[in-house]
């Protein structure tokens, strides 16, 4: 009995053990992703405020407040919607960006300008350029969807308090700002810890850490605050997320150019 | 006057405002500006003013019900202007309840609609009267009352419905004042319709995204936004100009396509009921250079060729200076804290070689401030048929600092 046990253990062994074994740094990475995805899908929509604090080099701080309301589309060859407002600096107050995101195209994007009260369809080819003055790139506040990038696992290591995966990914998009990223994903929760951002020369351009995770709706974690430098510039964002709000019962047709242009 | 309309209107929308507990909002702008005039006036009749300052105030009151399902906005405006008395001005802008339904919307109420992609002409636009006094571009507008519905389809876009029963004039300036043209122009319009400004029009629009393409089809029936002036003489034997607001019936699309860096944008109507029908149409492109000369900063080229077939005897159809005309334009954003932007442009008349030109620089200072520059140029306009040969003296700079709360 005992020695069947044991043979049947090793048979265990191998049959998952194995693929385990053979599976290439680049799968292993791509595994992350794929579980990080899995743990934060089904949460149909959310709405958010958070404040921007921009800083220069001399540490001269410059605020912007926005309201962010976001639609879950749960097609994976499709991205989410997301309406953006501005409620700070108060000239651009109730300024609006509807968003349609793609995966690996352009994303559509309409912008509404109160002063006119205009819609205006614009080009989303750029996404690497500073969203809104900041050290953000459009590109960097768009959500994590496993086909945007290639993979390669590089390392387990310990980040802050926890044990994190260290995952290099490369963006598909051909337009982006980056060769690479380097992320660091938690064991426990899969939660993105740290970022860092390599540009087009290859070298290091930016660092992106996540602070204050908290859990909502007992399944989505969400940090509190995002904290960018620019190493290169000694710019650096701080966005502080104020206030989550999970299961808002939003309807896609809230994320229309028609419904845009009555953003306050 | 305009006042005595709403008086009931506010009185139907003010009465939810006592009865329950909403969100309340308020915001808004003040500015001071002041309007140089570099040359001295071209008729004996007008003031010779270089400088003319004036401040306006637009304040914004938004009651929200219902966790934003229902709507009620107020915005007033009002201009004083040292120079020109029919520059001081009040206008409600907005004043309107809106609701939100799962896939329709409902309105009540002055508001302001902007339909359109061109850049150097709104043609198809039309919802709204022109607050000329304000600027010469057509973007100030004054509020509309109208009973709006619109249906939001799931997959072919919104179906618009606008229900206009009351006409605002077009804002004009004083007799001895700049930018008013060859003539003075009468503060009492005559009116094809009977009904004077009480005609009711009528509008409808469908939009929609398919795919890259936006695309607008829009139908009106009504008191023609534009005037034809007829020239009336006083017992004194001095001329003027009297508006006349015709009724027309006029369809539109527009539409713009967005590719990679690209936009190619189009808008045409067709109009009836100011002389024999016409055709009128703009297209053109903006193409985006992103991240220019190894900074954050985005450059676009943009340029549109504009036609108006209209009846070119001014006693049918309103005059126009895009009858035949090539648009070119830059525009330079900087994309830094300060918000900077630049945007400059020309429309050169093709037959004639009379210029329109602008430019316009702003930029946020503090947290709450923006400096703005925009000139409004008249260039080779002294030909006896030129457009603008009653403005060629009246180009100006435009400086003004605005505090928003």
């Amino acid at each position: 009995m005992k020695s069947i046990n044991i043979l049947t253990a090793i048979l265990i062994l191998v049959l998952f053990a194995v693929p385990l074994m053979a599976q290439t740094p680049e799968e292993q990475g791509k595994a992350v992703a794929v579980e990080a995805k899995k743990r934060d899908t089904g949460w149909n929509d959310n709405k958010s405020v958070s404040k921007m604090v921009l800083r220069n080099k001399q540490g001269q701080e410059s605020v912007r407040v926005l309201r962010q309301n976001n639609f879950e589309i749960n097609d994976p060859g499709l991205g989410d919607k997301s309406v953006v407002v501005f409620e700070e600096p108060r000239d651009i107050q109730g300024t609006a960006l509807l968003s349609h995101t793609k995966i690996l195209d352009p994303d559509d994007q309409w912008l509404y300008l109160p002063a006119l009260k205009r819609v205006k369809r614009i080009s989303s080819k750029n996404k690497s350029g500073p969203f809104v003055g900041s050290e953000f790139a459009y590109e960097d506040l768009l959500a994590q969807e496993v086909e945007k990038y290639d993979y390669k696992f590089l390392r387990e290591e310990k980040c802050g308090e926890l044990e994190c995966f260290v995952v290099e990914s490369y963006p598909l998009y051909k337009n982006s700002g980056y060769t690479k990223l380097n992320v660091w994903w938690d064991k426990d929760e899969y939660r993105v810890q740290k970022i860092d951002f390599y540009d087009r020369k290859d070298s290091l351009l930016k660092t992106l850490n996540y602070s204050g995770y908290q859990q909502y709706n007992n399944k989505f974690w969400r940090a509190d605050k995002l904290s960018m430098i620019n190493h290169q510039t000694g710019k650096s964002t701080d966005i502080i997320i104020d206030d989550w709000k999970f299961g808002t019962g939003q309807n896609e047709n809230e994320f229309t150019p028609a419904r845009l242009k009555r953003a306050k | 006057m305009y006042w005595k309309y709403p008086a009931i209107l506010i009185l139907i929308m003010a009465a939810p405002l006592f009865s329950a507990a909403g969100e309340f909002d308020f915001r808004g702008e003040i500015s001071a500006e002041m309007r140089i005039f570099p040359k001295d006036v071209q008729f004996p009749d007008q003031d010779n003013y270089h400088f003319d300052p004036s401040v306006k105030i637009e304040p914004e009151f938004i009651y929200e019900l219902d966790s934003g399902n229902d709507r009620f906005t107020f915005i007033p405006f009002f201009r004083y202007d040292l120079e020109d008395d029919n520059r001081t001005h009040f206008d409600i802008r907005e004043l309107n309840w809106i609701h939100f339904g799962s896939n329709w919307t409902f309105l009540v109420g002055n508001d302001i609609v902007f339909w359109g992609v061109a850049e150097s002409r709104h043609l198809v636009d039309i919802i709204n009267q022109i607050d000329f006094v304000e600027d010469i571009d057509n973007e100030d507008k004054l509020g509309q009352p109208m009973v709006f519905f619109s249906y939001e389809m799931e997959k072919y876009g919104a179906a618009e419905f606008y229900f206009m029963p009351y006409f605002r004039k077009r804002t004009f300036p004083s007799a001895d004042a700049r930018l008013r043209g060859p003539l003075p122009i009468s503060e009492d319009p005559e009116y094809e319709s009977d009904l004077d400004e009480f005609h009711p029009d009528f509008a409808f629009r469908w939009f929609s995204t398919i795919n890259e393409l936006d695309i607008g089809l829009s139908f009106f029936y009504g008191t023609s936004r534009e005037p034809i002036f007829l020239t009336e003489t006083r017992d004194n034997g001095s001329q003027f100009f009297r508006p006349f607001y015709q009724i027309i019936n006029q369809v539109g699309l527009d539409a713009q396509w967005t590719r990679d860096a690209w936009l190619l944008k189009l808008e045409t109507i067709g109009r009836g009921g100011q002389g024999s029908y016409f055709f009128a149409t703009v297209f053109g492109f903006e193409y985006t250079f992103f991240q220019v000369f190894n900074s954050n900063a985005d450059l676009g080229i943009l340029s549109e060729y504009l036609y108006d077939g209209r009846d070119e005897n001014l006693e049918f159809a309103p005059p126009t200076f895009f009858d035949n005309d090539v648009f070119a334009g830059l525009r330079y954003t900087l994309n830094d804290i300060e918000d900077t932007e630049f945007l400059a442009g020309l429309t050169t008349d093709t037959k004639t070689g009379e210029m329109l030109g602008f430019i316009e620089a702003s930029r946020r200072f503090g947290e709450n401030w923006v400096a703005e520059i925009e000139t409004r140029l008249f260039l080779n306009s002294d030909g006896e048929q030129d457009i603008f040969e009653g403005f060629k003296d009246d180009s100006f700079i435009n400086i003004s600092i605005g505090r928003y709360f």
